[in-house]
This record gives C-alpha cells, structure tokens and sequence, in this order.
C-alpha cells in the first residue's frame, strides 16, 4: 500500500515545551486517519505543520511521496476544512467552490462546470447562488469540504469541524463525513479531542499525549487492547485501579489495590511480581447480578452497594462501592430492563473476565 | 341587593377595569416618550440651533443680491459669479480634486498600520503603536501645523539637513507647494481613517485569512478577495470622514500652502471677513456642501456600500 503522508522524525518546540516530539508515521492511500488527544496534546501543532502554515523545528513530512520542505500553503497539494468551516461570507456558494480553481486559472466555463458538479456529488445540487448564511451548519460542512475537494488534493486535513455543532447535528454529520470520504476515497487526515468522533470514523486513530503517539492503531484494537495506560483510560470509559502485582503467572496479573480489593487482569507489556501497576475494568465489561449464583464460576465475584443511577438511555450506567475494600467503580446496566428497578442502597453482586482486563506497569510520566 | 360592585355609570366592571389598565400603561408609554424627548435635547438643539437654522439663513442670504443700500432682491447673481470667474471655479475643482488625492494617500498609509495593529501586534505592543497614532492628536491642529513649517521652511530643519548632506547647493523651500499641503493634510486626517480600518479588520477572522492562503491563493488574491471586501465598510467610512475633514479644512492648506494654496475654504473665508460680502460667501458654503454630498454619494455607489451601514461601523 503506498502512502499519501509520511511524517518523519517531525519535531516542534516552543521553548522549552515539545509540542511535538520527533513523531514518525505513515497514512495509507485512501483511508480515513484519525489524531486523538486532549487538548494541549500537540494534535493542532501537526496538522498545521502538515498544512504548511507551521515550520517544523527538525524533520520531514512528504505528502504523496515529495517532500513539502518549504512548500508554502498554498503550494501544497493539501487543503484543510478549519474548525469554524472558514466559509468566505462575501462570496456565493459557487464562488467559494470555485475559489481555489479561479485560483489556478482554470477557464470560468469550465470552473462554473466542475463546481456545479461537485455541489452535486454533496448533495447540495443548484445553490451556486446561495449566500454561505443561508445555509444550516451540516450544508456549511458540505461546502467547506466541497470547496476543499474540487482542488482533487492528495490529503485533506480536517481540524475538529464537528466542534462547533451541537450534540444531534454532530452525530448527524458524523455519519455524512464517513459517507462522504468512501465516496470521494480521498486520504482523510482529522483531528478530534472527541473519541467517539474517531473510533466511529477512523480506518486508523493515532492517540496522541505530550507531542507522541502513545498508540496507532485501528478503532477496535484501542478499544480491546489498549498499549499502554493513557489509551486505557483515554479511549471509551474505564475503570481504573493502582496497585501493587501480587502475583503474576504467564499473562495473568492478580492486581492488589492499596484499599485491599483483588483484581485478576491480562498484563500487556512486562510486569513483574511486586510491580506497581494499573489495572482497567471497563464498565460495559463487568456484570452485575442480583444473586452471585449466576455469574461464570471462571469469574471473581464482588459484592458492592449502589451509591448512584446514571441513567443515560442505552448508556445508563450504575456507581457502585465494593463491600469490603469501599473502592468505588463504575458498570453498565444491562439492556435488557432488569435492572429498571435498581435503587440506591440496594446491595448487588457483580463480576467480570479477567481476559478482558488489562493491566500495565505503571508508567513514569503519570507521576502519581 | 347584595351587589358589592356595582357597575359605574353603566359600565360592566370588566370593561373598566381594562380601561383603567389602558390607561396606566398609556401612562407609562408617555412617560418612556418624554424621557427619551430629554435625552435627545441637547442633540435636537445643536443640530436645530447650530446646523439648520444658520443654513435657512445662508441659503436666504446666497439667493439675494444687493440692489440699493438695505434694498435686496431675489437673484441667483451670487451663482453666476461663480460660474463666470474661472478663479472660483478652478479653486473649487482644485480643492475637490486634492481632497480625493489626500484621502486616497491617508487611505494607503493607514491601511498597513491599521493591519499592523488589528492582526500582527499583540497584547502591550498593540495600545503602544495605538497611543503612537493619537499621541500627536494631544496637540491643537494649529501648533501641529507650525511643526511642519519649522520643519520644512527655508531656513528650517530639514532644508539645512539636505545642504549638510550635500544634496542641495542652497536651502530649497519646502512649503507653499501642494506636496506640502498634500503632506498636512494626510497627516492631520491619519487618525480618523485608522480607527475605522482597526475596526474593520479586527472583526476579520484570521482563520478566512489562512483559508484562502491554503486553497491556493497569493497575498494580492487576499487582500483583493476576502480582506477588501471584509473591511469595505470600515474603509468607506474612513474615506467619507477624512475627505469631509480634508474639504473643509481651512488651516492646513492656508499655512503650508501659503497665498499658493487656492483651497476653496480661503473663498469663503475671503468672502465673509475680508469682502464682508455674506451673500457671496453663503454661496460658496452652499457650493461646498453641495459638492462633498456629490462626491460621498459617488464614492458610495461606486463601492457599492449603503450609507446606514457604513456609518454604523464607523
């Protein structure tokens, strides 16, 4: 598979503070490639270096296989669709379509040709002549990208575009956005601090912390292996326990809080005996059952009485404190409505596979 | 009968109550409608007492014309003077001619310190360089004036600097060209077209800028497509004020363009106090303001800005 971007030993330094530290990566023809991370993470930092508005301190970055060392912007064969979409409000939407190719100086028949063309390949067929405030905020989206897309670049960056949309729009366009790039097969670079916002469009995230990748891989792999504890505890909700490894035994971790609650965990990576470490439950991945009898005899049990209901429709989720130890976590209830009529108060049983949690040698730079 | 309200005068109780109600509010409104009468007082009278009333009384005095002592007769004599004399007319054409020049040199000159201010200066730098602009404002008009000429006089400063450096032989004088006027006149208007410009293009958000930059476009694109049209109404404003000002400036040209100077407000000036002829001198105010209403409203049809608009960014 060839690749559209190479990132190479890219390094940028403000001061004394690396906002990204000599990050290498690859994007493959064709696919949609995620960068997640917090905010202050460097993920702004490296789309603007590869959209040429940033000079990296050290470094390559090759786009289509040439490299774009002090390639200008707008020389570039990459265009961005800005957080606020950055539509020209003094121009038609047929004018900021065909902006960029007024910009080359392709013939006006042909410009008005290909921008009604693209206008319909977005579903937005014959509002050449809108003005960009006559639009909702999904069309907006469209044209940006539209405006973006006529100029066929071999990468298109897109820095948080769903930020700004509420909550429904933003799932709405989600979806739209996925659809969108398997029609055009254009490489898809996007920034997002939004996990699901990833994980639901991405071939490939690279969950970004402190100016490096902690992890690249596809959605379901951060998902069910994370690499490392920022990609545990970063990606979907977890439940975390520092400890101390009381016994290891092959992959098998028998993790011990300092509040004296027993944890059975996957290591991934080395832990040894007497490690600290961090162990992660998700919420989803632990049962809760009203008699223990019914829980796999494979599985630990814990008894825990419920503090609080978080009820959230299909994310409804109970916040429980373990009997014995008084730790605190959180579990998913069950869709199946049997537990509608849970309480506070109530004590429950509850348990999980210990395949399914993970665990890792606690990590220097959390400094805890 | 144990009626506890009966009705007044025939009257259903409901009925006047909401009469009553009526009333109050019609109270309040009038009430409202007074205040904002008192608020606008003080603008009404300014512009009553000081603009409308001495123009009714100009535009009497420019349509009459001295027939015997105290005797005077509808004429238009006052316009046809102006029409028949080349010197006013020319006078009038000069001063509309380099107003225009002076606006458009304020204009390219305050558009990169405006641009320098709103977009590239940040924090502490930015009020600096805006203190920088007004600082000079602090002086009267007049001792600013006086500045230039100890400047540019023939036995000022800088003639004696260019015969020191041995780019003239003798002290060259500087004023009483219409360079110099041109000089005093973008100076004196800096001011009002840079604050309309900050204006203008602070509300421009940079992202648009680097937008256009990435789809392809070069600085010239830039400015022409998205910054121009942006901050049009910002410039449009500046445009009208500092031509207004420069028209009817009588200070400037007169000190640094000397007898040389010909600026339509010397006519005036000259009709009024040295002529004592009112008629004539009413006339030309006429003329005057006939003209710069002629230009403002060109200059907006040719920009395509509407008036209201521009004068609230302004």
């Amino acid at each position: 598979m060839t690749a559209d971007l190479e990132v190479l030993e890219v390094a940028k330094h403000y001061g004394t503070h690396r906002a990204v530290d000599a990050l290498s990566f690859e994007v493959a023809r064709g696919s949609f490639f995620s960068i997640l991370g917090p905010s202050g993470c460097g993920k702004t930092t490296l789309l603007r270096m590869i959209a040429g508005f940033i000079a990296p301190d050290s470094g390559e970055i090759r786009i289509g296989g040439t490299a774009m060392t002090g390639v200008p912007p707008n020389r570039r064969p990459v265009n961005m669709v800005f957080q606020h979409l950055a539509l020209f409000p003094m121009m038609s939407v047929g004018e900021n379509v065909g902006y960029g190719l007024a910009r080359r100086g392709v013939a006006k028949d042909r410009i008005a040709k290909r921008v009604g063309e693209m206008l319909e390949r977005v579903g937005l067929p014959g509002s050449q002549t809108k003005r960009v405030d006559q639009l909702s905020g999904g069309q907006k989206q469209r044209v940006a990208i539209a405006r973006s897309l006529v100029l066929e670049p071999t990468l298109l960056l897109l820095d948080e575009p769903l930020g700004a949309l509420d909550l429904k729009l933003r799932e709405h366009m989600k979806i739209e956005l996925k659809q969108l790039q398997a029609a055009f097969g254009t490489t898809f670079v996007y920034i997002t601090h939004d996990q699901s916002e990833a994980l639901v469009l991405s071939d490939r995230v690279a969950v970004m912390n402190h100016g490096v990748f902690e992890q690249v891989d596809t959605p379901q792999a951060l998902y069910y292996a994370p690499q490392t504890p920022f990609v545990a505890g970063f990606v979907g909700a977890n439940n975390r326990f520092a400890g101390i490894a009381s016994a290891v035994q092959g992959e098998q971790v028998t993790v011990t809080t300092q509040q004296g609650l027993v944890i059975p965990a996957r290591r991934t990576g080395k832990v040894v005996a007497g490690d600290r470490v961090d162990a992660f439950v998700r919420p989803e991945v632990a049962s809760l059952m009203r008699d223990d009898s019914e829980l796999p005899a494979s599985h630990p049990r814990y008894r825990g009485e419920v503090r609080s209901l978080l009820f959230d429709g299909a994310n409804s989720s109970v916040l429980l404190q373990e009997s014995q130890s008084r730790a605190e976590l959180q579990i998913a209830l069950p869709q199946t409505g049997r537990f509608a009529d849970l309480r506070v108060g109530e004590t429950v049983s509850f348990g999980f596979d210990p395949q399914r949690a993970v665990c890792f040698a606690t990590a220097r730079r959390d400094g805890e | 009968m144990a009626n506890r309200t009966p009705p007044v005068a025939g009257v259903p109780a409901p009925a006047l109550q909401a009469a009553l109600a009526g009333d109050s509010f019609g109270r309040q409104t009038r009430h409202a409608r007074l205040l904002l009468l008192l608020l606008l007082a003080p603008a009404l009278l300014w512009l009553v007492g000081l603009i409308v009333l001495p123009h009714l009384e100009l535009a009497v005095l420019s349509l009459r014309a001295r027939v015997a002592p105290r005797v005077y007769e509808l004429s238009a004599k006052q316009y046809l003077t102006f029409v028949n004399e080349p010197l006013y007319w020319r006078t009038f054409v000069r001063t509309a001619l380099m107003s225009i020049v002076a606006t458009a040199c304020t204009l390219l000159l305050a558009f990169p310190i405006a641009w320098t201010i709103a977009k590239i200066a940040r924090g502490r730098s930015r009020s600096l360089l805006f203190v920088l602009c007004l600082i000079p404002f602090w002086v009267s008009e007049t001792v600013r004036t006086l500045g230039w000429m100890i400047l540019l006089r023939e036995s000022g400063v800088l003639p004696a600097l260019l015969v020191h450096l041995g780019l003239a032989g003798t002290p060259p004088e500087m004023l009483y060209h219409d360079a110099t006027i041109l000089v005093g006149l973008v100076y004196t208007s800096m001011l009002f077209m840079v604050v309309p410009l900050i204006g203008a293009l602070d509300t421009l958000d940079d992202s648009l800028i680097e937008a256009a930059y990435d789809l392809g476009g070069n600085g010239l694109d830039i400015l022409r497509l998205i910054v121009i049209p942006h901050a049009a109404p910002g410039i449009v404003a500046g445009c009208i004020v500092v031509f207004m000002l420069t028209l009817g400036n009588y200070l400037t040209p007169t000190l640094l363009g000397g007898k040389n100077s010909l600026w339509f407000t010397e006519q005036i000036y000259t009709q009024f106090i040295t002529r004592f002829n009112w008629e004539q001198g009413a006339a030309f105010g006429f003329l005057l303001l006939g003209l710069s209403t002629l230009i403002v409203w060109a200059g907006l049809k040719l920009s395509g800005q509407k008036f209201g608009e521009v004068m609230a960014r302004s």
